[in-house]
């Protein structure tokens, strides 16, 4: 089993009076809020946070991106990757994701990821997201056209990164008159892709018709199991039988020495009054175009306020009874992770262990806790129950480089 | 008097067309907002008792289909080039309302000579001298429509409570005006260039309260046409023919009758 550390990087240095008073805490919420003496310690902690992964057993930190929202400092998710190849040694780097469709040149994002994995010595791991409406918005990028740009991109990535150039790419939303970047990665056949979500089935669909991972993004049990369900169905359908490493899970998870601090720590997952990106405007998080038309009809409703949030909004109290959110000492995380795991067989754990304004010293304490104790823990109960991650298992990069697929040709590596 | 409206399909650059028609004189095409439009409109009814009047869907609002390959305004101007062709009706005049202002800018600036009038209200399409072009991606879909009008009473007089159905029809316009004319947003860099070509005599008509496209685009098209005159519409906002359907209707129907 893969275990990898994971923080949004809270902006925690911000009046969250101001917030609440504005009534949104993303997109047009105003960074003159955004004090960069701040910001500059808070990248450097983060950072050090990384490297106290690492030592402490980590396998891997998980990285993301998100824009104008004091929830997540990292705007260019290959920034931290870049720096992490550099000083770490052991770890996998792995970027969940970077969103593809905000992408202009996709060929310049093949360029970047292949030299974070040629200068991490082969560690990344290169995942993809649509990135969220709000991301659309910040960027000026046509929601009404990510899906297509994502698979555009996707395949332009791909391509750049196995077939020797140049070549030409006269797409649909991407044209490139000479590919060929003097940076091609490291593994080969390419970094592996891992593509994490919420609900959406189509990408499930996509993900599994690629033969790709699918890293559920703390999602509930019931949900993960129908993700679970709706890619094993498609994984069928394209010849192959899914497995734990064809699974991943993000889940909230603060450790402390008492179980009294850790509960106090973790009531700060619901520092943006529970809402994942961001106290924002339903149309913000779903611009017209960008969501499944099967779900038009009730987000409209939503939207104006209607009916209520179709993810609900559940309680602090409701999201630990539930293991959304878990908190305790190291043996008593323990005891969770395992009854969560037994119940979705994932090869792949995020633990996503900080967030808000918790304090530096804590921060520090939940890495040493959940790298050094809980994660060997978890590893060796996976390992029992024979969850393997996608390198244990052997698994390919995409499904065209299957070997256990009869009648198929398997592509050249 | 009561007029009879009907509705057709026209298949046009392989999609299906939606097309409302009522009246009898002259040949008026209305091009809608970006909004869409409800069945019927006192501004409609009062057109059509004396023109012939064509109210198509744009492809991809309403009830007409989506072509999937549609980028911008300008395609649906051929489209309706296509229509018009196809229905042996040259020479009608353009009323073109917002959004549709822009189409119908589009298609007279392609055929200089090509209509009779040309009628803009509160029309996107050119970027205003001063101040934006309200952006709808970031309101609610209440409360875009509701900025389009100066008094809040007409909006409800329009749209009631608001239904689902309208609900999900402004959902579904919202995104093909995203995929018509997300960047730059409801303008063309290109217009203003060609709009001085243009022989049709042009009425330029905008609500003095228009808080989605500024007042100062208005007097930069009736700059830009070489016959354009320049009328305001006091205590009115965007959505001026529904606003203030018979001050509006009155100045079309004298414009068009006059020529």
């Amino acid at each position: 089993m893969h275990m990898m550390y994971f923080t949004e990087q809270p902006m925690s240095a911000y009046d969250a009076k101001a917030g609440l008073d504005y009534g949104a805490t993303a997109l047009t919420f105003s960074n003159s809020h955004f004090d960069p003496v701040e910001g500059s310690r808070l990248y450097n902690e983060y950072l050090e946070e990384y490297i106290l992964a690492e030592e402490c057993g980590a396998d891997g930190i998980m990285l993301n991106e998100h824009h104008n929202a004091p929830f997540c400092m990292q705007a260019r998710t290959n920034m931290f990757a870049a720096i992490l190849a550099a000083v770490t040694k052991r770890v996998k780097i792995v970027i969940l994701g970077n969103p593809l469709p905000l992408s202009e040149n996709p060929v310049q994002l093949a360029e970047e990821l292949a030299m974070i994995d040629m200068i991490s010595r082969g560690r990344l791991v290169s995942g993809f997201v649509r990135g969220g409406g709000q991301e659309q918005l910040a960027n000026g990028v046509n929601p009404a056209f990510n899906r297509e740009r994502f698979m555009e991109a996707h395949d332009l990535v791909q391509k750049t990164w196995t077939e020797p150039g140049p070549f030409r790419w006269e797409g649909t939303h991407y044209q490139q008159r000479v590919v060929n970047p003097w940076a091609v990665p490291l593994q080969k056949p390419y970094p592996r892709v891992w593509i994490p979500g919420v609900l959406s089935k189509e990408t499930v669909i996509w993900t599994a018709q690629q033969r790709y991972p699918y890293i559920a993004l703390n999602t509930s049990l019931e949900a993960t199991r129908a993700i679970h369900d709706t890619y094993d169905k498609a994984a069928a359908d394209a010849g192959y039988t899914a497995g734990p490493e064809n699974f991943g899970y993000l889940i909230r998870v603060h450790v402390q020495d008492t179980e009294e601090k850790a509960l106090a720590n973790a009531r700060q997952f619901m520092w943006m009054q529970g809402e994942f990106t961001g106290l924002a405007h339903p149309v913000w998080a779903n611009p017209s175009g960008y969501f499944s038309p099967s779900g038009r009809r009730g987000f409209v409703e939503f939207a104006v306020g209607r009916a209520t949030n179709p993810r609900g909004n559940p309680t602090f109290e409701q999201q630990v009874a539930d293991t959304m959110i878990i908190a305790g000492t190291p043996d008593q995380v323990i005891a969770r992770l395992k009854y969560l795991i037994e119940h979705t067989r994932p090869g792949i754990m995020g633990i996503w262990a900080n967030d808000g304004t918790v304090s530096k010293e804590d921060r520090r304490r939940c890495i040493q806790l959940l790298c050094g104790e809980v994660m060997p823990a978890i590893k060796a109960f996976g390992a029992g129950l024979g969850l393997k991650d996608p390198w244990e298992a052997e698994a390919p990069v995409h499904l065209r480089y299957s070997t256990d697929i009869p009648g198929r040709r398997v592509a050249a590596e | 008097m009561s007029i009879v409206w009907t509705d057709t399909v026209k298949e046009i650059a392989g999609i299906r067309l939606h097309i409302t028609r009522g009246g009898n004189g002259p040949a008026v095409l209305v091009l809608h907002h970006d909004i869409g439009t409800v069945e019927r409109l006192p501004f409609y009814d009062a057109l059509a008792a004396r023109f012939d009047v064509l109210i198509p869907h744009h492809p991809g609002w309403g009830k007409s289909e989506r072509p999937q390959w549609l980028r911008h305004p300008r395609d649906i101007a051929a489209i309706y080039a296509w229509l018009l062709s196809d229905l042996n009706e040259p020479g009608v005049s353009l009323v073109g309302l917002g959004f549709g202002g822009w189409i119908a800018a589009e298609m007279a600036s392609l055929a200089p000579a090509g209509y009779r009038n040309l009628v803009l209200v509160g029309a996107a399409g050119i970027k205003p001298p001063e101040g934006d072009i309200a952006d709808q991606a970031i309101v609610s879909y209440i409360d875009y429509p509701r900025a389009g009008f100066h008094d809040e009473a007409a909006f409800a007089a329009v749209y009631g409570d608001v239904s689902t159905d309208q609900l999900e029809a402004w959902d579904i316009a919202r995104e093909m005006s995203f995929r018509t004319a997300w960047k730059p947003y409801m303008y063309s860099q290109t217009l203003p260039h060609l709009l001085g070509g243009i022989r049709a005599p042009a009425l330029v008509i905008w609500g003095d309260d228009d808080r989605i496209v500024p007042l100062s685009a208005g007097q930069a098209y009736a700059r830009a046409l070489h016959d354009a005159t320049f009328t305001s519409i006091p205590d009115c906002g965007h959505f001026a023919e529904m606003e203030k359907p018979e001050a509006v209707a009155k100045l079309v129907i004298d414009f068009l009758s006059r020529r």
